[in-house]
């Protein structure tokens, strides 16, 4: 190999590598990804208009082991309390074969949620959080895993006796020691990818939370990589507490959900 | 010119640490050195670390009686080469013929050496052997992307010869079976009562903290209360040095029940598993090896049934 066509290498390089910063500049990002992935440039372009203001904020909390053991059961919690008005919560993983995992919008609960999800392999974990000067904020972190949570089919997939449970609610509502309560709830539901062979994609695609009168509180829209049998942790403020809840939504085939939430 | 010298710098360095990776691989030898803790009795100790490619999965106590009749082999560790490895580490020390290899449960640490050994010596209790049916492929699996080129060649053999508990002479030792469960659905302790030797299998863990992928705690903690009354003069745990006393019993215990407290606590608390990891275990557990990542892999095995039990007492389907 000669000098020379080590130079246009790096020639090539650089030049490339301005047409990036230029695009970048263009659609108003001036942040380096904090998490240093490559996929980052897709997940802007895949999930934010070129024209929206996206933006790396510490304030959006993403909590995640650093080393999942079980990909098939990686517990995430994200708090975007920390900002002042959020209306819409987007989590997503950039490695994954399917990256988007749950969009919430926080109706009168605290813009937080606590999830599981399934992992192929390790991948940043991001949440985008959308204020209402329609700014996005993305947190996130890593997850290391050994992987394969995406491709494997649900325990239920193969259990007639899981059949009959689908879609049944268990359920909890504890008073939190600094104000307001907390509602754990868990849905049994395969949440089959589509991606195990021979097993089609049957999730949950949408869930709401409301108190026994109706009024909203929580508008949860699920993906695939949602673990199986999904626990979802949700914490409401003292002004909107209730003396019950209530969850209803659908899967991808149009099974219903409907619980109520007792205390 | 300053490119070109650094990228033939890179290249060099990228050859000399194939080679390197290369000479590593052909050199896969566990150094098994055998010690004798008794009469005939020879302990093999794994190091106090999770599976790696630097360890080659070698965290994991093996053992073996030599007697007049035979040698009995306790565990045949994590691969086909260190099965071997063994088998050349016993020939060392005595040329009678190894008569009976048992797996104490179904963890691959415990029986990926199978293969190194005739089939007709293989035994295990039925569930050991039920586990190694159902499981052996996917651990198998597991530690060729755990410990690398260690497992060259290994294959999980299932023993064909299933063990039931009670009293076991074996060329004048007067061995007791003794079938528990806790750790795994089936777990063997071996007591040779001729030398006091408990061999206890990974139902005891001694400055390490237990794993818990199969784990009824429950159960286990019983085990621990049987094995416990035994009376015996030296312990052999499932991984982590040799004692005298009962001390490693009594460890693996606290940390069971703090372990199952924190847990149901937790469950009854309303914490998110998020939440349940970033507890850190109390003091007297810090020293044990591992022990952040063992507990975050406990939580993870463990915590959805305690929450399940939790969040069973209320809801209400509407349909």
């Amino acid at each position: 190999m000669t000098t020379h066509r080590i130079r246009g290498l790096a020639a090539l390089l650089l030049a490339s590598s301005l047409a990036v910063g230029a695009v970048q500049a263009a659609s108003g990002d001036r942040q380096a990804d904090p998490l240093d992935s490559p996929r980052w440039g897709d997940m802007r372009k895949e999930f934010f208009p070129a024209k929206a203001r996206v933006v790396f904020d510490s304030r959006v909390k993403v909590s995640a082991p650093l080393t999942a053991e079980n990909a098939l059961n990686v517990p995430v919690s994200v708090d975007a309390g920390a900002l002042p008005d959020a209306t819409e919560v987007l989590v997503f993983a950039d490695f994954n074969p399917i990256t988007r995992i749950v969009r919430f919008r926080p109706e009168g609960a605290h813009p937080g949620l606590g999830f599981r999800i399934k992992l192929q392999q390790s991948t940043p974990v991001r949440a985008a959080v959308k204020t209402r000067d329609g700014v996005w904020h993305v947190g996130g972190t890593w997850v290391n895993t050994t992987g394969g949570g995406c491709t494997l089919p649900s325990a239920g997939s193969a259990s007639p006796e899981w059949q009959k449970r689908l879609g049944e609610v268990s359920s909890r509502v504890w008073e939190r020691k600094e104000g307001g309560e907390r509602i754990r709830l868990r849905i049994i539901h395969p949440e089959d990818t589509g991606l195990a062979a021979g097993v089609p994609a049957f999730y949950i695609q949408e869930l709401k939370l409301t108190d026994e009168q109706g009024a909203p509180l929580l508008h949860i829209e699920g993906f695939e990589p949602l673990a199986e049998n999904p626990v979802f942790s949700v914490d409401i403020p003292a002004a909107r507490t209730a003396a019950g809840y209530r969850v209803s939504g659908r899967d991808n085939n149009g099974n219903a959900i409907s619980a109520v939430i007792e205390k | 010119m300053s490119i070109l010298s650094r990228a033939s710098r890179s290249v060099i360095a990228l050859f000399t640490l194939s080679w390197a990776l290369l000479l590593a691989a052909a050199d896969m030898d566990y150094g098994l050195q055998p010690v004798a803790i008794a009469d005939g009795t020879w302990v093999l100790v794994g190091r106090s670390e999770d599976f790696s490619t630097a360890n080659g999965g070698n965290i994991v106590n093996t053992g073996f009686i030599v007697t007049p009749a035979g040698v009995l082999v306790i565990d045949s560790g994590p691969s086909r080469a260190y099965g071997e490895q063994l088998k050349r580490a016993i020939a060392r020390i005595t040329d009678r013929p190894v008569t009976l290899v048992v797996n104490t449960h179904h963890h691959p640490d415990h029986f990926l050496g199978n293969q190194a050994f005739a089939p007709e010596t293989l035994a295990a209790l039925p569930g050991t052997i039920n586990g190694i049916h159902t499981e052996g492929g996917a651990f198998n699996d597991n530690m060729y992307r755990l410990a690398g080129d260690w497992m060259a060649g290994t294959e999980p053999v299932a023993p064909a010869k299933q063990l039931t508990a009670g009293p076991l002479d074996l060329g004048g030792h007067h061995l007791e079976l003794i079938a528990l469960d806790g750790h795994t659905g089936a777990d063997l302790a071996i007591f040779d009562r001729s030398t006091g030797v408990l061999f206890a299998g990974d139902l005891v863990f001694n400055d390490r903290a237990p794993t818990t992928p199969h784990a009824n705690l429950a159960a286990w903690q019983k085990a621990l209360d049987r094995l416990e009354g035994l009376g015996f003069k030296q312990l052999v745990p499932g991984h982590g040095p040799v004692a005298r006393d009962t001390a490693p019993l009594r460890q693996t215990r606290a940390w069971l029940s703090w372990l199952d407290a924190n847990l149901r606590q937790a469950a009854e608390d309303g914490l998110d598993m998020t939440e349940v990891l970033a507890i850190q275990p109390p003091a007297e557990f810090r020293r044990l090896a591992v022990v952040e990542a063992e507990y975050r892999r406990s939580v993870g095995q463990l915590y959805p049934a305690y929450e399940q039990q939790a969040l069973s007492r209320s809801g209400r389907n509407a349909r």
